[in-house]
Order: structure tokens, then sequence, then C-alpha cells
């Protein structure tokens, strides 16, 4: 029996999945072909996307990029007997790209069939579930501590303190929520997971509530991603079916409901209290901290709130222990996170690997270069409030701490490559612009600061600045790192601070006109 | 979508009794009904206040803070075009003029004839084949202005598919 996997993932249905697998089933039917089609997840390459893998007695074999014009040349080819073609790759995890990375959270993303409860227990899934059900609450948060497992979404707070905080807090309600509002540019991590193996964040989070005693979760999921919501709402039906969420989680007596909220277009709503005033029904505007949702959360309750990646990881911590995941990593950046690679760039795509990277070795030996094949000029990290790193500074080591001590943050792991075009006045002004397009209004610094940013850059880019229009701006950044009630306002500016500092003849270019 | 003020109001109730005792209910409602109608027409604000128990300028802030809520029509096809930071990397920003140039309206705008409607939006989750665009839903990615004519013509004769 043959099996043919075509990526259901967005990004490769953006690159033509969807006919491609028309294709090969109107292929198959001509050729009286009985043939099973599973829809994969993406194993992240997306430069060879859609990437075909043909599965039968010469093991699992890749092709791509495919087009749908390819398919009757690949039936033709015997690519279902391993036959040669232009387009064939070989086993894609012998492949140089691959075979380096390190996949923990995502070791079933693009192997697995995402849906199926079946598929993904015998791959793994749901050990690290049967073995907290057999564990003391306490000793579950001790295993997420001591696995060094810090908050992917970006502020990197570690897991276990956290959870800890919740279990500690009176019993009675409590809540699990996943914030999958991933709004920054250039991260795509958790829509590849939820679309390549939703099944891995539906039994983290069941994790969670029975470390912490919740009984109900909610996955915030954005708008903009409607295909995930799609594919979650199979895998937790499947789950449900399969008595791995509901009234009686795997026969334990334990409790854990799950349901998909949708946001509705606001970046603001990645941040948690925000999400949390969303997830009620209300204007998402951040509310001021204390007391921290671990305290009181969603509802008036405590509540954990994670990212898709910290959830994700979670069930891997359990089955294999928090010093297997604790033995990658350096200094206090402990495990591996799915980088994402973006922009101008020729090998686009997720790569997972331990903390220690260098951006070189991402960009040139991950990435091979631009896409447009003119230098890189710079990168910008961890999202729109994120800084611009400059090519003199790619040696630096991917990890938190390495990051922040050079002014810049890793985020949620997205990195954005710009080439020697790119005007870093104009990205800039884009920074205060997208704050001003996303500012909730609640505090003036983030509100008026960010619309006088734009202002004051189109005066600058339009070259009628005047003589300390740099000076004015810098001192505008100031007041909103320093006043802003949360980090919206508070770290956009950063790339515009960042583009000044490394990039200042961008400004002044435009005053010579 | 033509509907009758009778049937939106129907659909309005059926709405409510779904979700009223959920809850923190009111964003699934309002995706409920933008669902059922394709906006949030301003006439259903006060029954959907009154469902819900809230005040109507309660439920105004909230369609209007959120940019996914649309208080028009849109039109037959919604194209909407990410302007984010890896987007512009790799020409975004004149694919925007592309697109606005050859509809003849600008990001927000619809075509006067209906056809069409122009959106901005900050990220698909498609930054690693970018410039992407989302019509009518479908993902696409790598697009050139030439892809993007023979996409829009394509939506505009009614074929769907891809490639």
């Amino acid at each position: 029996m043959t099996t043919i996997y075509v990526p259901g993932d967005s990004g490769a249905r953006a690159l033509g999945a969807e006919a491609v697998c028309g294709a090969i089933g109107r292929e198959a039917a001509a050729r009286h072909l009985d043939l099973t089609v599973v829809r994969n997840g993406s194993r992240g390459a997306y430069w060879l996307e859609p990437l075909v893998e043909v599965e039968g007695p010469h093991g699992r074999l890749a092709y791509g990029p495919v087009r749908a014009a390819d398919v009757p040349g690949l039936f033709a080819a015997g690519w279902l007997e391993g036959g040669a073609h232009r387009l064939a790759l070989g086993a894609f995890e012998s492949l140089p790209w691959f075979c380096g990375q390190q996949r923990l959270t995502f070791q079933r993303v693009g192997r697995t069939d995402p849906c199926s409860v079946a598929d993904y227990g015998a791959n793994g899934g749901y050990a690290g579930l049967r073995r907290a059900l057999s564990m003391d609450p306490a000793d579950i948060v001790e295993q997420i501590t001591r696995s060094g497992l810090r908050g992917r979404g970006g502020a990197a707070f570690p897991t276990g303190i956290k959870w800890k905080t919740v279990l500690g807090q009176p019993p009675g309600q409590k809540y699990i929520t996943c914030n999958a509002d991933e709004g920054d540019s250039g991260t795509f991590s958790d829509r590849m997971l939820m679309e390549g193996d939703p099944l891995s964040l539906i039994e983290g989070m069941s994790i969670a509530g029975i470390a912490v005693g919740a009984t109900q979760g909610y996955i915030y999921l954005r708008a903009e991603y409607p295909h995930a919501g799609r594919t979650l709402n199979r895998a937790i039906a499947a789950a449900y079916a399969g008595g791995y969420l509901g009234s009686d989680v795997l026969g334990s007596g334990r409790r854990f409901e799950l349901e998909v909220r949708l946001g509705a277009g606001a970046y603001i709503c990645g941040e948690e209290t925000s999400m949390l005033e969303s997830l009620e029904g209300r204007r998402g505007e951040v509310r001021v901290r204390p007391p921290l949702p671990a305290v009181k959360g969603l509802f008036g309750c405590p509540t954990v709130v994670n990212n898709v990646i910290t959830l994700a990881t979670v069930p891997l911590i359990l089955a294999r222990g928090a010093e297997f995941y604790a033995g990658f990593g350096t200094g206090k950046s402990r495990g591996t996170l799915p980088l994402q690679l973006a922009g101008n760039i020729k090998r686009g795509g997720l790569i997972e690997r331990a903390f220690g990277l260098t951006l070189r070795e991402l960009l040139y030996e991950y990435g091979g270069g631009s896409a447009s094949g003119r230098p890189i000029r710079a990168v910008q990290i961890g999202g729109p409030l994120g800084a611009y790193v400059p090519a003199a500074q790619f040696d630096l080591p991917i990890d938190y701490e390495a990051l922040a001590a050079s002014g810049a943050m890793l985020g949620h792991g997205g990195i954005v490559a710009f080439d020697d075009t790119v005007d870093m006045a104009r990205m800039a002004r884009y920074a205060m612009h997208f704050c001003a397009v996303e500012s909730c209004g609640k505090c003036t610094p983030c509100r008026i600061g960010s619309t006088r940013g734009v202002e004051l850059l189109d005066r600058i880019l339009a070259g009628r600045g005047g003589e300390h229009a740099l000076e004015r701006l810098e001192e505008l950044c100031e007041l909103m790192l320093q006043g802003s009630l949360c980090g919206l306002g508070g770290m956009t500016p950063f790339p515009v601070q960042s583009a000044l500092k490394h990039f200042r003849d961008d400004f002044s270019a435009h005053a010579q006109h | 979508m033509p509907t009758s003020a009778l049937d939106r109001e129907h659909d309005v109730r059926r709405i409510l009794a779904q979700y009223k005792d959920r809850p923190g209910p009111l964003l699934e409602v309002l995706h409920a009904v933008q669902g059922a109608f394709g906006f949030i027409p301003p006439e259903v604000i006060g029954p959907i206040a009154e469902g819900l128990n809230l005040s109507r300028a309660e439920v105004h802030g909230v369609v209007t803070f959120y940019h996914y809520f649309r208080s028009t029509p849109p039109g037959r096809h919604v194209l909407k075009l990410c302007r984010a930071e890896s987007c512009q990397a790799m020409g975004a920003d004149a694919l925007a003029a592309h697109a606005e140039a050859r509809l003849g309206v600008s990001l927000h705008g619809s075509t006067p004839d209906g056809r069409f409607s122009l959106e901005p939006v900050y990220c698909l989750g498609l930054c690693a084949c970018s410039p992407a665009v989302l019509l009518d839903g479908e993902p696409h990615g790598r697009v050139t202005p030439q892809r993007l004519d023979a996409l829009l013509a394509q939506a505009d004769s009614g074929a769907g598919g891809d490639e």
C-alpha cells in the first residue's frame, strides 16, 4: 500500500498544494491506483513546498517543489516505486538542511497525520499525559521548572514558576489559556504546529490543567489563521472521541475541557492581559498588573497563559524527563527553539535547534543568503517590536541573554532578513505606524506617541525634519519606553532606536535631498 | 448577500440563543453575525446589546476596536494584502501599489461596482513565502504583480482553483 503525503499546511497551500493534491487524485483515478493521501503538516522547508512524500516498500521519498503540471510526469517516472525524476530529493530526513536540526517540539510536524489520534499515539504522543496522570501535581510543576522551559511567546518567563503560582492559589475555578495570537511578522511556528501537530498542543494543555487543577482550557486563535482553526477543531473533536479530553481524561476521573476562541485582528491581543479581556468578550485593552493573571486572570480566576510552542513542548518534557530537555541549550536558555527564517531569504522556513546557534549560521548555512542575491544588510529579530541587527553583529549566538546584552531580543524566534536596498528610516517609520494602527489607546505614550513618531519621521523622510529632528525622535522613544503601560508602546522604540543607532546615515540621507 | 431586515432579525435571534449562555460571548456572537451577513449591520447592535444585557456603547466599542469586524458590506471578493515587515522585504509595498492601481481603490476601499474589497493585514504567518495575500480566504505566497493580476482575473471570472 502506498501513502502519499501532500501538506495541508497554509504555507504549502499558498504555493499550490491544493492543486497538486487534486492532480494526484485525478492521475491516480485515471491509472486505477488505490492510494492513501495524507494531508500532513509542513516539514518547514518552504522553498521546497509543495513538498510531496511517497511512502511505500522503498521507504519514504520526497519530491519538491511540485507543481500540479508536474504530477503526470511524476507518475510516468514511476515515483510510487522510487523512480528517478528531476524533483526527487531522496529521503527528506537525510537532507543536510534537516538532519542537523534538533526537532523536539516539532518532532512529528510534517511526518504524521495531524488529526489522527492513532498516528499521534504511535509516534510518542500521550506518553507525557499518561505519566502526568500518575504523578502528584507539584511533581509535574517541578519537572517543568527543572527542564528550564521558558515562555516561547517572547517574554521568556520560566513556565514552571508561572504554573507554581497558579497551583498555589486556593482550589476553585482555574483556567489554562493558550495564546495563539501569533501576530509578529516573520513568525509562523505556532501556525505550523497547530496545523501540523495540534494534538501535542492539546496534550500539553491537558497536562497543564492536571498540574494546576484547572478544568477548562481556551485556545485564543487569531482570525488570520482560519485553516489552523479548522485543524484545531478537528483535532479537539478527535481527542474528545478518543477519551483524551472531557469529564474523565483517560479514565482517570480528571476533567479537562477545551475550546478554540477566535480573535478579531488586533495585534495587541497577543499581550496576555489584553488577550484575557478579549476572551471575556471585551475590547482588548491591557490590564494594569498586578494582579498577575496567575492570581487573577480570566473571569477573575487564577489562569495559566502560555504560548503554543511552550505548551506543545510540555508533553515531551513529561515523556522524556526534565533532564533530557535541559540537556539541550546554553546558559539560562535551555532546550530548543523553533526558529523561523523569513523575509528576503533564499531558503525560508522553520529550523529547530538548541539555543546557541549564531545568526550567521542560520542566515547563510540554513537560509542560503538573501533571495535577491544581494548582501543581507540587517535582520529584525522578534517581530515588529524587535531591534534591527546589522550584519556586523551576525556572529551573535541566538540565546535570550546574549541577544538582550546586545540590545536585541529573541521574542518568538522570528528572523526577517533585509537586503541592502532597505531604507532603515522607512522601516523606523513603519514601526511607529504599526504601533499607531494597533495601539489599544489606553495609555497616552503609546496612543499619542506613536502618531507623533509617524509625523516626525514623515518630516524627516521628506527632508523637512530640521536640525534637531533626530534628537526629538530619540526623546520620544525614551518617553514611550518609560511611560507605556505594556510592551506595544514600551517596545516600539526598539526597532526605531536600533535603526538610529546602526543605520543613522539612512536618516540623514533624506535631509540632503 | 441581499438579506431582508426580517431574515436578519431572525438570524440574530438564533445566534444569540446559541451563544448567550456561554462565558464572555460577545466576540463569538459578532463572529457568527459577520459569518452570516459578511459584516455587522449597524441595526443589529441594539438587538445584540439587549440579548447579552450590555449597553449599545459596549457592543459598538467592541465592533470598532477589532480590525476584523466591518460595519459595511464587503465586495464580492476580498483581497487582503500583508503589509508587515517580512512581506515588505520582498516587495509588498510595490504589490500594494499595483493592486490599488489595478482595482482603482485604496486599501480599506471597495470598487464602486462592489466586485472587490482591498484590505491591509498585518501578517498571515506565510512569511517564508513573502509577499503573501489572502484572496477570499485562500492563501497565496510569493505573489508577483503578474500573479496577482491572474488571481484577480480568475476570481472575477468565477473560476476557482490555483495554478
